[in-house]
């Protein structure tokens, strides 16, 4: 799978989970320029991304994206 | 069951008209997530709960303040949820010497809290029981190891039970036995864990939700007091009206194990004050022939409130049945083999309960236990004579009332009929099908394969095979009728036999209008029945004449010059 393709699924699972449809991702995005995506919001994107790509993140992972971009990364390298 | 994040999605609905409960979740570890869980599960049971949550890990401050948020938000039920892994995070740093008081250090917290909610509220309470960590210091030998954390946990889930059992207004809600069920992995997931101090995966909410909905369902009076049973392929394997009663499964023939242990199950229902109901398409002196005869059937008849064997539609026996009984339909359950009789139940009747028995009986337990059908709040010894209250009402009324909305149903099945003459394909299963045939056969005459060959030969016979298949599948080959020319205006209808399993779908009408206009198209002006009566055969005594035939001596005649077609829902493929 393209990273791109990637970026595409992860903004739909935002999308749906923050149930807001105006969401539009970018490597650069982080957590301060979504409204809705507080701590808890970001266990239930971790968990949905999961389920998603059917993949685990480690605990470590979990904490450690600064951006889209980063979390991306980690989901594509998960996949190839 | 949905996920969790389709139930979310619930609480975007209309709760206007359910009814509302007022509910304090406290818990050592976070709940939000479960609140979540339990508000989306509940409107899918109707339930509107109005939760009150307190802050994270604040059990205590909340109940032993009587002045706190908890008190003036006045609920009606208060759960509260200690985990395990907060258990074992205390376990860890006990002093060795200390190790093995924890369950009753444990238990006596319990009471202290119970006691203060009790003194402060008129509230039911429901108490998380404790999922089984076991954290292999001592292996096996944790199970003689006192001040083991196993031995401690186990020893609190029991003394739990013993606690429950004489405390009123205090219910356990068994989450250990979902992740029995489930497995530990599903239970928790370890990197949410680490990171959120939630101890519950995503994936069990809702199945933890679901089993603290039912209890807080039968709380409020919910709860189910009737099952009603279908007997071939249900209670016991095989056919009865087929295969006779030696040959029905049960016990150690073929699978009967399998329903030898489901009816044990059935019984012990029964016994805690579930009222048991036969609903079954058969002959009745047929059908109740196993329970008073059959060596292995584990239900009797005196375990039985109503006993309804007919071939009538099964929507209309259960207007009849709730009628006798005066329970609501959502406090039934019906079990059923045929996924057929399923949908129509469950098409008429949307508030009883229909699970969707699995195809291999072996499984129909398990299945069922993962259900928890029956959740009860309460279980008495009036309970059990319950059934005798209401042999003796059903004795009272016999009247047959019919559900009204038969033919939207029938439309809704889509079926088709493939007719055909006898061919070298099907004439094995005509064969075998005029074997079979007890109850839905005219003139029970018995064919071998060479007598069918030699009728589909000869000029003086014309064969007609029915398929039947619906939106549910295809029944494969169900009817058949052989006419024989007897007059140059006649034609006598020699056989007519059909599975009793398909009965009541209109396919006696699209076999009558089928060979009336056969009968017609060919120059006759009759068609010429008979009945011959046998033990099984009694629900056709008044076929031809139901039909429309005239009686004429030991006969009857049918005029296809003047038939008018009959309505059916089925049409020719």
């Amino acid at each position: 799978m393209e990273k791109n393709e990637v970026l595409k699924r992860v903004n739909e699972v935002f999308i749906d989970i923050l149930d807001n449809e105006n969401i539009v991702l970018n490597n650069l995005t982080t957590a301060n320029d979504i409204e809705e995506w507080d701590s808890l919001a970001h266990i239930q994107l971790v968990v949905a991304i999961e389920k998603n790509f059917k993949i685990r993140f480690t605990s470590k992972e979990i904490q450690s994206w600064d951006n889209i971009g980063e979390m991306a990364d980690c989901i594509h390298g998960k996949l190839t | 069951m949905k996920d969790f994040f389709q139930l979310k999605k619930n609480k975007k609905t209309d709760f206007q008209d359910l009814k509302t409960v007022k509910i304090a979740v406290l818990g050592d570890s976070s709940t939000q997530f479960l609140t979540q869980a339990l508000q989306g599960i509940a409107y899918e049971k109707g339930l509107d709960l109005n939760i009150w949550e307190a802050g994270f890990n604040q059990i205590e401050p909340q109940v032993f303040d009587s002045t706190s948020d908890l008190y003036k938000f006045k609920p009606e039920m208060v759960i509260v949820f200690q985990s395990s892994h907060k258990m074992l995070g205390k376990y860890n740093k006990l002093q060795s010497k200390l190790q093995s008081t924890l369950a009753d250090v444990e238990l006596e917290s319990i009471n202290n809290i119970y006691s203060m909610l009790i003194h402060n509220l008129s509230a039911k309470i429901i108490i998380y029981n404790y999922t089984e960590i076991d954290d292999a210091i001592f292996g096996n030998h944790a199970n003689k190891t006192t001040s083991s954390f196993l031995f401690q946990l186990r020893k609190l889930n029991y003394e739990l039970m013993l606690y429950a059992s004489n405390t009123s207004n205090l219910y356990l809600c068994d989450i250990s036995s979902i992740q029995n069920q489930l497995g530990k992995a599903f239970f928790s997931q370890t990197s949410i864990y680490i990171n959120t101090d939630m101890v519950l995966s995503f994936d069990v909410l809702p199945e933890l939700a679901s089993k603290t909905i039912n209890l807080i369902s039968a709380l409020l009076g919910n709860f189910k007091k009737c099952l009603i049973l279908d007997l071939d392929n249900t209670l016991w394997g095989g056919i009865i009206a087929e295969d006779g009663i030696e040959n029905i499964q049960l016990g150690n023939l073929g699978i009967g194990k399998a329903f030898t242990e489901f009816q044990y199950w059935i019984k012990k229902l029964k016994n805690r004050g579930i009222i048991l109901v036969i609903c079954s398409k058969n002959t009745e002196s047929v059908a109740k022939e196993p329970f008073e005869k059959h060596p292995d059937m584990v239900i009797r008849l005196e375990d039985i409130a109503i006993f309804v064997a007919n071939w009538e539609n099964k929507a209309d026996n259960i207007y009849n049945i709730q009628s006798i009984l005066k329970i609501g339909f959502d406090s039934m359950v019906f079990f059923d083999d045929s996924p057929f009789e399923r949908a129509m139940v469950r098409e008429s009747f949307p508030e009883i309960c229909v699970p969707e028995l699995p195809e291999d009986p072996a499984d129909y337990l398990e299945y069922l236990y993962s259900l928890n059908l029956f959740e009860t709040v309460s279980a008495s010894n009036e309970d059990s004579e319950r059934t005798k209250l209401y042999q003796i009402d059903a004795h009272r009324t016999n009247v047959l009332q019919s559900y009204p909305n038969q033919d939207d149903f029938l439309k809704s099945l889509q079926m088709l009929s493939n007719v055909e003459p006898f061919n070298r394909f099907n004439t094995p299963r005509v064969v075998q099908l005029s074997q079979r045939s007890n109850q839905f056969n005219l003139r029970t005459v018995r064919y071998t394969e060479s007598e069918i060959e030699s009728i589909s030969k000869s000029k003086d016979y014309f064969t007609f095979t029915f398929t039947l298949e619906d939106k549910f599948g295809d029944n494969g080959l169900v009817c058949v009728i052989i006419l024989q020319k007897e007059k140059t205006d006649t034609l006598f209808i020699s056989s007519w036999f059909m599975s009793c399993r398909i009965l009541k779908r209109g396919l006696e009408h699209f076999a009558l209008n089928t060979i009336a206009g056969f009968t017609k198209e060919s120059g006759y002006n009759y068609l010429k029945g008979e009945y011959i009566p046998t033990a099984k055969n009694e629900m056709l005594s008044e076929h031809y004449k139901n039909l429309g035939f005239e009686k004429s001596e030991n006969f009857w005649i049918l005029n296809v010059v003047k038939y008018k077609m009959k309505d059916c829902f089925i049409n020719k493929r």
